[in-house]
């Protein structure tokens, strides 16, 4: 962070608690940069003369008569070409050994989009997961979480889904993320031959919680230079969102404010949503896709971390394991990508929308009658072919290691539904029924 | 001279502000930061601090800053040109904006000043008038667009003069009028109100007596909403709240469609107003935009505007009101509003309800829900003001204060349950725990005999009943197994399936099947429920199963094909052949 010219330094703290420190300072803006004791802190709260901090890296060692100086500004970050490639920590500083980025200085959690000025998403982003491509498509401009329990390999899919997605950058905002996972991030992006069109911001576990607060904003500062300034189709990973939450919630609660729900700060949805909504179709053809994931306590999707994710993004992708097939899949019914019929059928094929509904339909009917089995009951002819169908369908389409075309998806799913059903239970409309049944 | 002030803390966007003279509550002011002015409006004083909540981000407002006070409450601006305006919760105009992102401090006009209307005089000189009373009309597109004596005109006035036939600006005076002292007033095209003042100026609030229809089967016919009702969607997350809403917002039949998205996805807005251009509206044959209004403040906007929203958007529908018409207000979602409230109650350290809640959330709900409705105005004309709110609940637990509040203060409750959502039976309505109080009115009910059918609620009430059967039965088949229970038993929840399948299903985003006209409803449930007046004889729950599917599969066909076409007929001869 550069030092600026008037710096006006206070020696005198009057409250310190582990993440927040309290003084006397006059002329002070709001959320202005500071540093205290050689850490970097953010105006809060001013009350009177009266200033609340946020030290990012934690109070640990924060004597009251540190050195406290107010550099006049918000975060910021320097933003040019030469962010490509590159490993940065939460304040922007590279990691990865290389020198300092040159370029324009520009403030992080800038301003939203004029709502009007908006374009609707309208590009398809493949996969290859037909549990994502065929039931919940996924669209530039969209935002989308995986909510996955911690023992799924979300960072796996998460990392497939972006080098197979066709976009010019890869923005990644690690929070908390294991040192292990962060390598595997590493490898995984040079091993595919993308380190150019990828920029990671990383926060480890190794580090203070309250700095996970800098990642989101720093990456979609990145994410808008590149899709505002530059028009490029911009793809930003975030990982894991749950962590982020949990650090809001530390520094709400030292600064006693009333906690709501599941002990989060009652300004969660908002925190979330500033961050979410930065995902954009611009009309300068440029795009923001942000990709997230928000780990589960044991699936329940009713926390308020999870819940609120929900309503602001457009759709979420379930992660889990099937234990009749032995493999991870997209869950169908918990899986929703909202922006899915802006390209189902437009840029993909007419019969998209139907085959999809079919084909969650008959998977539940198979749930069904997986119960009644569990309970004790015989089966009919009809629940025992949607038994069948049930894991013919998750292993061939809804496991997360299939890698095809949409249209492999659609004709896969076509041969399976005559393989166990008729027409009639399909529940199809005749006409594509007429046109791509598999005789 | 007006009172002044200096910033003396911050909380993000809570300041509180030291006056040197006396402010109001909701009173607005100015907070001077560097160039530009951010708009705020008091809600708490203590002593000589007055707690305002900043419409902006403070980012950078320092303690010393200046503010003004304007001596008023945060008004809209009333007018023509209203119609396909698109709005933020300040009702500055976004189309106007430039640049592409949002300018902290940018207000722009929310009416356009130079173009011109074509007026035609309603009164005449010497009439006697009062607040509300029509002057004259422009045509507002299709729409006839009343200009009226301002509603904050207090008494009766004589008409001394009005404009003749012509094309004026909104800013000509179009009529003076004269007070009980003798005072002559000039009255332009346009005036305005405050939002958190409901707009008086009708004779009566009758109990609504008519049905708006949506061509959503599960609203109309199961759960119908009157003109100038109420009613609310609470679901969690993924159940189909905004999808439900855009169809009501397409199809509804009113004059006039105010849209709030208030504290919502951006893209949600987008979608609006990308499609509706394009759209027809099925009653008028007009594109959709013509007749709709956006208001939003999306979730990353600030979230003190979140409030402001839902009132402007309110204060729009009374004033079209006000001129006879109908129209219906959609708010998405009355919850991020309350969290607004919320979150600053939160700030002012106020002592905190339920959830954190503000202990005074329920009273605040129930006075905005009940702005709406259908009035007589002073000229025995009536319109109407239609309100549908969704409800986020959190964790889509519907037993916590926003649901519940909300419960209270509104007359249709459309509850969107996950397990239908999951099962991807939309709309994901449940049948048997939504409700429209509506349906108990003797004025409704007599209203669906003369416009429907002679007997119309008692059918809607015995399908009520087939499908509460149904689940009954689906229930013991699951305790009991297929074959521990009687064969009338899968034909009950078979007949309950029928009437879920081929009516309450409904796929929003099938051109035909979208729309379904009131006429067609009833022609399908007749059809339905004629099949469930049989009875049948089934050798196995097999072929039970296989023959109601069978039935699903050609009503289904039929809710896909054009009514009354060559081959919706043939559909109805194959059903014959099924059911024979």
């Amino acid at each position: 962070m550069a030092t600026k010219a008037f710096q006006r330094t206070y020696t005198q703290l009057q409250a310190i608690t582990k993440a927040t420190v309290t003084l006397n300072a006059k002329g002070v803006s709001n959320d202005e940069l500071a540093t205290v004791g050689g850490k970097l802190a953010q105006v809060v709260k001013t009350k009177g003369d009266l200033v609340t901090l946020q030290v990012f890296s934690g109070t640990e060692g924060v004597p009251t008569n540190a050195e406290v100086s107010f550099h006049g500004a918000p975060p910021t970050l320097r933003v040019s070409d030469q962010l490509s490639g590159r490993f940065f920590n939460a304040y922007g500083h590279p990691i990865d050994g290389g020198p300092e980025v040159e370029g324009e200085e520009r403030e992080v959690g800038g301003p939203s989009v004029n709502p009007y000025k908006r374009r609707q998403p309208s590009q398809l982003i493949p996969t290859g997961i037909a549990g994502i491509d065929l039931n919940n498509t996924l669209v530039s401009g969209q935002k989308i979480p995986f909510f996955a329990d911690p023992d799924q390999p979300y960072n796996q899919v998460m990392a497939d889904v972006a080098l197979r997605a066709d976009v010019d950058k890869i923005i990644l905002g690690g929070m908390g993320l294991s040192n292990d996972d962060y390598l595997f991030f590493r490898h995984s992006f040079e091993a595919a031959g993308a380190l150019d069109k990828i920029i990671s911001f990383v926060n480890t576990t190794e580090e203070p919680p309250v700095e996970r607060l800098l990642i989101p904003d720093m990456a979609l500062a990145a994410a808008e230079y590149f899709a505002a300034d530059k028009n490029e189709k911009v793809l930003v990973l975030l990982t894991d969102m749950t962590l982020y939450a949990d650090a809001l919630s530390i520094v709400s609660n030292r600064m006693d404010q009333i906690p709501s729900k599941d002990s989060m700060p009652g300004s969660l949805y908002s925190d979330l949503a500033k961050i979410y909504e930065k995902a954009v179709q611009l009309p300068s053809g440029g795009s923001i896709t942000i990709i997230a994931v928000t780990t589960l306590n044991d699936g329940d999707i009713t926390h308020a971390i999870p819940d609120n994710t929900g309503y602001i993004t457009e759709g979420q992708l379930f992660l889990r394991a099937d234990p009749d097939t032995g493999k991870v899949i997209v869950d169908p019914f918990r899986s929703l990508s909202r922006l899915k019929q802006l390209v189902q059928g437009k840029q993909t094929r007419e019969d998209h929308s139907q085959v999809m509904n079919a084909g969650v339909r008959l998977y539940a009917d198979a749930q069904n009658a997986k119960t009644k089995l569990e309970n004790g009951f015989d089966l009919s002819d009809y629940d025992l072919r949607c038994l069948e169908y049930a894991k013919e369908y998750a292993i061939r389409l809804l496991s997360i290691d299939v890698n095809i075309t949409v249209e492999q998806m659609l004709d896969t799913a076509w041969e399976i539904f005559a393989k166990y059903f008729s027409p009639a239970e399909t529940g199809i409309k005749q006409a594509l029924v007429d046109k791509y049944w598999k005789k | 001279m007006s009172t002044t002030g200096k910033v003396t803390g911050i909380v993000s966007n809570l300041v509180t502000v030291a006056v040197d003279g006396p402010v109001a509550e909701n009173e607005l002011c100015y907070i001077t930061l560097g160039g530009s002015r951010l708009l705020a409006e008091v809600i708490k004083v203590n002593g000589d601090k007055a707690s305002v909540q900043v419409f902006e981000s403070t980012r950078g407002l320092k303690n010393g800053d200046n503010v003004e006070f304007l001596g008023k409450m945060l008004e809209v601006t009333l007018g023509p040109g209203l119609l396909s305006g698109i709005y933020d919760g300040l009702q500055n105009n976004l189309t106007t904006m430039e640049g592409v992102f949002l300018k902290r401090g940018e207000y722009t006009e929310p009416l356009d000043h130079a173009a011109t209307w074509d007026f035609t005089p309603i009164a005449n000189p010497g009439d006697k008038v009062v607040a509300a009373d029509w002057l004259g009309e422009v045509k507002e597109g299709w729409l006839p667009h009343k200009i009226m004596v301002p509603f904050s005109f207090q008494g009766e006035y004589t008409v001394k003069e009005v404009a003749p036939a012509g094309n004026y600006t909104i800013d000509k005076t179009i009529a003076v009028l004269t007070d009980a002292d003798g005072e002559d007033v000039p009255v332009t095209m346009t005036q305005k109100w405050p939002v958190k003042v409901a707009v008086k100026g009708y004779r009566e609030k009758p109990r609504p007596s008519k049905i708006m229809e949506t061509g959503v089967r599960v609203i109309d016919t199961f759960n119908p909403i009157a003109e100038g009702g109420t009613g609310f969607i609470p679901g969690p997350f993924g159940c189909g709240k905004t999808v439900l809403q855009h169809a009501i917002a397409k199809q509804g039949d009113a004059d006039v469609i105010v849209m709030a998205a208030c504290g919502e996805r951006a893209n949600e807005v987008v979608e609006i107003f990308t499609e509706f251009p394009e759209l027809i509206d099925p009653h008028t044959g007009r594109h959709l935009m013509e007749r709709t209004t956006i208001i939003c403040n999306t979730s990353n906007m600030p979230v003190a505007a979140r409030e402001a929203s839902v009132y402007t958007a309110m204060t729009i529908c009374e004033y079209y009101r006000a001129m006879g018409l109908k129209c219906l207000l959609l708010a998405d979602s009355t919850s991020r509003w309350a969290q607004a409230l919320r979150e600053m109650s939160n700030r002012m350290e106020e002592l905190p309800g339920q959830d954190a809640f503000p202990v005074d959330l329920s009273a605040i709900i129930s006075n905005f829900y009940a702005r709406a409705g259908m009035v007589i105005l002073n000229n025995g004309q009536s319109g109407a003001v239609t309100f549908i709110g969704t409800v986020s609940p959190a964790g889509g637990n519907l037993k916590e204060p926003v649901t519940e509040s909300t419960k209270k203060a509104a007359r249709c409750f459309y509850a969107l349950e996950q397990n239908r959502a999951d099962q991807k039976r939309y709309p994901a309505v449940n049948p048997i725990d939504s409700y429209s109080k509506y349906l108990e009115y003797p004025e409704i009910q007599e209203f669906l005999n003369e416009t429907v059918q002679k007997g119309w609620t008692e059918k809607v009430l015995k399908a009520k009943n087939i499908v509460r059967r149904g689940r009954e039965m689906a229930d013991q088949i699951n305790i009991l197994g297929d074959d521990g229970v009687p064969m009338s038993y899968h034909e009950a929840f078979w007949k309950s399936e029928l009437v879920d399948f081929a009516f309450l299903q409904q796929d929003a985003f099938d051109a035909i099947d979208a729309l379904c006209p009131m006429e067609r409803q009833k022609y399908m449930l007749d059809c339905i429920l004629d099949i469930c007046d049989r009875k049948f004889e089934f050798e196995s729950f097999e072929e039970c199963r296989t023959y109601f599917k069978d039935l699903i599969n050609t009503l289904r066909q039929m809710n896909y094909t054009e009514f009354e076409s060559p081959k919706f007929h043939d559909y109805e001869q194959q059903l014959k052949k099924q059911l024979s």
